[in-house]
Formats: structure tokens, sequence, C-alpha cells
């Protein structure tokens, strides 16, 4: 059964786009992840045009985190004060992506733009994503448990405007998850994703947090960056396709439940190394289409 | 939905016959199209629409249907440090956006090329000017391009349709309508050849639109683009904890 979407101007199978939410969304129950790294790249690869793909996803991930967030906060694993900086951050990255989207969507360099962003961030992640799954792997096998510090000091500790977390136990420089919250502000515009690949370790690693309180902080503010997005996307490039995203959506949220069952059963580190593998998997297919030479090397492109 | 859009033009294509045998006696060519609304609604997979008609006498019949003149940007990719990137373009200005034709007989062979020239019938006669002065290599290169993605999307015909007659004086030919098809007005052109020459010429215009639902996003999204944003991220929140609520009661 096709369906006519309005904005991505296209006829698309209904259950494609069903199995497609459903089957990202189990991945990110299993993996406690957004997914948009994984559904925005599916999109441009079913032929939605890249900017309605991130547009659109932006939206989607508004609605699933808002229901992953409420779990969260019934368990008191929110900390408000941090998930309000990071948002302040988010808007002004965001906005600041939003920006660059469009510049260069003029350019004819948008598609370069999303493929390359996608390639460099999760080769970085998945890489030391696997690196640390083995060697926590591999120590487990050794000892029983690990004897790390909860945070190292240094220099990043000695910036100003020093604020106390209490939820986090932490007492650091506002301007450190504001600057965190900026960075991954721009790539949730340019990225179509939440972005929690990325915060989750920059706050374990960067900020110091307690590994309980991070993704539910996290979804926090990712619901306010993307409905920033969602909004800025609307207004300037009219890319968000309503229909889409709740087709998507509707698939997504039953995967998620799927997937959160299935994810209780297998180990932290398995997870985490199953996760990267697959982080790395988009990553080698996206880097290969950039350097492989295309079917036609001209291209049409409209409206501009 | 096929099956009785085509009867139903074969009736319409029975009563024109009737009506140009008795009524207009003095014109030789009658086309017109089973539909002058190509509708974009929900379920919308591309469309064919029936075109007919009657000739007066002998002869071959050619019909272009062509899109809106639209402007269009060519980009070429060069390899850069190991990456593929849009690296030049080139901008031509009044391409149609769609660009059909079915002719009875091969076309080279009823029309002089001038003559073809003039009327834009055949994708080698169709003109594509670019913006900006071209080297010939790259005139041909981007010219031929524009045409392959076109044909590539269905926009441009890749093999030119047969106008068939049906006992001498009635034809009939398909225009398809791929799922991709641009929205705006078009036009159907249909020659009635005879040795060598434009013997006649008609001209039926069509609409491509989106209707109901599709039309109302679409301008939704496009005028009141904030109000649109608002509602998007709305209806996300509240699909988000109506998703919460549900798995937590199960």
């Amino acid at each position: 059964m096709n369906i006519y979407l309005p904005i991505a101007e296209m006829s698309v199978d209904v259950f494609l786009l069903l199995g497609m939410g459903a089957g990202v969304g189990f991945l990110s129950g299993l993996f406690g992840v957004g997914g948009g790294f994984l559904m925005t790249p599916l999109l441009i690869f079913i032929g939605v045009p890249p900017a309605v793909a991130v547009g659109t996803e932006a939206n989607q991930i508004v609605a699933s985190s808002v229901s992953g967030v409420l779990a969260h906060m019934r368990r008191g694993n929110v900390d408000f004060k941090m998930g309000a900086i990071l948002t302040a951050g988010g808007f002004v990255g965001s906005g600041a992506g939003v920006w660059l989207f469009t510049v260069l969507r003029d350019l004819g360099l948008v598609d370069l733009l999303i493929t390359l962003s996608y390639v460099v961030f999760l080769g970085i992640i998945g890489l030391l994503m696997l690196f640390e799954s083995v060697r926590s792997m591999l120590r487990n096998r050794r000892t029983g448990g690990s004897g790390r510090k909860l945070h190292q000091h240094n220099w990043l500790h000695g910036l100003p405007f020093k604020t106390r977390f209490r939820r986090s136990r932490l007492y650091i420089s506002a301007l450190l998850p504001l600057g965190i919250g900026f960075f991954v502000g721009v790539l949730a515009a340019i990225m179509g994703v939440g972005g929690g690949f990325i915060m989750v370790p920059a706050m374990i690693y960067v900020l110091g947090m307690p590994t309980a309180v991070v993704v539910g902080t996290s979804l926090f503010q990712i619901i306010f960056v993307t409905a920033n997005v969602t909004f800025l996307q609307s207004v300037t490039n009219q890319t968000v396709d309503l229909v889409l995203a709740l087709l998507l959506l509707t698939g997504a949220v039953i995967g998620a439940q799927l997937g959160t069952k299935a994810g209780a059963k297998l180990h932290g580190e398995q997870l985490r190394g199953l996760l990267a593998l697959m982080v790395l998997g988009v990553c080698a297919k996206l880097g290969v289409d950039l350097v492989k030479t295309p079917e036609d090397i001209y291209s049409i492109g409209e409206d501009f | 939905m096929r099956p009785p859009l085509i009867f139903g033009a074969l009736v319409l294509l029975a009563a024109s016959f009737a009506g140009g045998q008795t009524g207009k006696a003095g014109t030789p060519l009658i086309a017109d199209l089973s539909d002058d609304l190509v509708a974009i609604t929900t379920g919308f997979e591309g469309s064919d629409l029936l075109l007919f008609g009657t000739t007066e006498g002998e002869g071959d019949v050619i019909v272009v249907v062509r899109g809106a003149a639209t402007d269009l940007v060519v980009r070429r990719k060069a390899r850069v440090a190991g990456i593929w990137i849009n690296r030049d373009e080139v901008r031509f200005t009044d391409v149609p956006n769609f660009y059909h034709v079915a002719s009875s007989a091969p076309i080279e062979e009823l029309l002089a090329i001038d003559l073809l020239r003039d009327e834009q019938i055949g994708i080698e006669q169709l003109v594509l000017q670019p913006t900006t002065e071209l080297e010939d290599d790259d005139a041909i290169a981007y010219r031929a391009a524009l045409v392959r993605n076109q044909q590539r999307r269905a926009l441009y015909y890749s093999k030119v349709e047969t106008v068939s007659f049906v006992g001498g004086r009635l034809f009939r030919t398909k225009v398809s309508f791929p799922a991709n098809v641009q929205t705006g007005p078009y036009m159907a052109e249909v020659y009635l050849v005879q040795e060598g020459a434009i013997v006649s010429k008609a001209v039926t215009p069509l609409q491509v639109r989106k209707l109901g639902f599709e039309a109302e996003m679409f301008s939704f999204a496009q005028n009141q683009s904030a109000l649109y944003g608002l509602i998007a991220i709305v209806v996300a929140l509240m699909a988000g904890w109506l998703a919460g609520f549900v798995f937590r009661k199960i």
C-alpha cells in the first residue's frame, strides 16, 4: 500500500516505513540510543531528499525522546539544572546548524556535509566504543571489577562560572555543559540526530556525570534541541514531513518496547560492542559512497 | 481504478468520433484527454491518461506533452582529496519539467529536421538553454546530463510512445505520469502530419495538482511554516507521551 508524502513529494510503501520504524526502534530500545543516526541514512537510501530526511527525523526524535524521558523522570534520573544548561547551548548550536545547513543547501553541498559528518562522527564514536567494550570484556575476564576513578581533574576544571549540580554531584564550570550542548546542537541540526551517541560519552568522560543520570538528562535536553531543529527547519527550509514522521514513529514505538525487553537479556559490554559494530557498519557504507565513483557524476538540483 | 477510466475514455472517444463526423466536418484534427487533471492524492502512484482523437483524411499523428518551464541546475562532481564533491554547476532556463513524445511513425521519417526543431519535437530538438557561455564539450556534456537525469526520473521519455490508429481515422495513445511528477500546468500538443508537412495542430491543456489532504499539508507547510513547525512539535510531544502512557499500562 503506497502513500504519497506531501513534503518529501514521493510515493512510498506504508509498510516499508512502518518496518523501518520498527527495526530502528527495536535497535534503539536494545541499545538505549535514539536511532536517528540509523534512520536518517536509511531514509536517504530509500530516496527521501536529504534535507527532508534530516528535518523529519528531528521531529520524530522529539516524540521518541518524550516517551523515553518520562520513564527516567519517574525514577528521578534527570538532572534538570544540567539539562537546562545543555539545552541553552543546544538552542544556539542548533540555530547555527540550521543556518549552516541552509547556506550549504544553496551551494549544493548539503549532501556532502551530511555524509561527511556521519562518517567522521560515527567513525570516531564507533571505534571508541568498540575499543572500550573489548577492553572491559577482557578486564572482566581477568579480574572481577574495575577500580577506575569517577573522573580525572584537568584544565577543564579550572574554567570560570563554577556551578553546583546537586543531582549529578558535580561542582564544575557552567561553560562545559554549555559548550557541549552547543556542539551537539550543531550536529543535531546537520545530521538529523538527537546526538545522544555523542552527548552520552561527553557527559561521562568530559563532565564526569554519574552513569545513572546520563541517559535521562541527555534525553531531556534532546527533546528541546530537536524541537528547536524541527521548528527552524520548518521555517527556513520547509522540510519537515509530518506524515512521514508519524509513520516512522508508530513503528518505532512498538519496536523500542520489544528492543528494551531483548536488551535486558544481554550484557552491557556485549551490547556496547554490538552497537559499536553497527555504528561502524553505517560509517563504512557512507564512507564507501563518498569515495566510490558515482554512477553519474552529473546530477540535477532544483528550486535553488 | 484504471479499467473504468479507460472504458469511460473509450465511450468519450466514440462520442467525439461521432461528433467529429457530423458536426465539425471542416476540422482536420480533434483531440482530447481522458482527464484534464492529474490529481496527486494520498494514494498517488503515478497516473496514465489516454489521449485520443480523430483525423480527417490520411496522415500521421505526433503527440508532444510538455510540463511547465522551470529553471534547473545541473551539477558535476569531481574528485577532491579522494572524495566526490559537486564542483561545477550550470544553470538552464525555461526547461520543461516533463517531456513526452508519441508518434504513429518514427518522427524523423515524418518531418524534416528543421520542422522538428521549429516545433521542438523530440529530445534532440529540445532547446535547452544554459545561462552561461560554455565550451563546446561542456555544453554537450551538460545537455546530455540534464536529459539523462530527467529520463532516469521518468520525467522525460526514453522511448517514443506509439500512437495507434483504429479504423484509419481514430487514434489513441497513452501518456504516463510517474509518481514524482511535478505540479503545474501541462500542455498536450497534437500534430497531424501529411507528406512531410504539419497540416493541423490541436492544443489541449491539463493540470497536475495536489488535491485534498496532500494539497492542504503542502500549502500549510509553505505558507504558515512557523505554525506548521509548532504543530509538528506538539503532535510529536503528544505522540511520545501517548506511547509512554500506553506501554506503561501494558
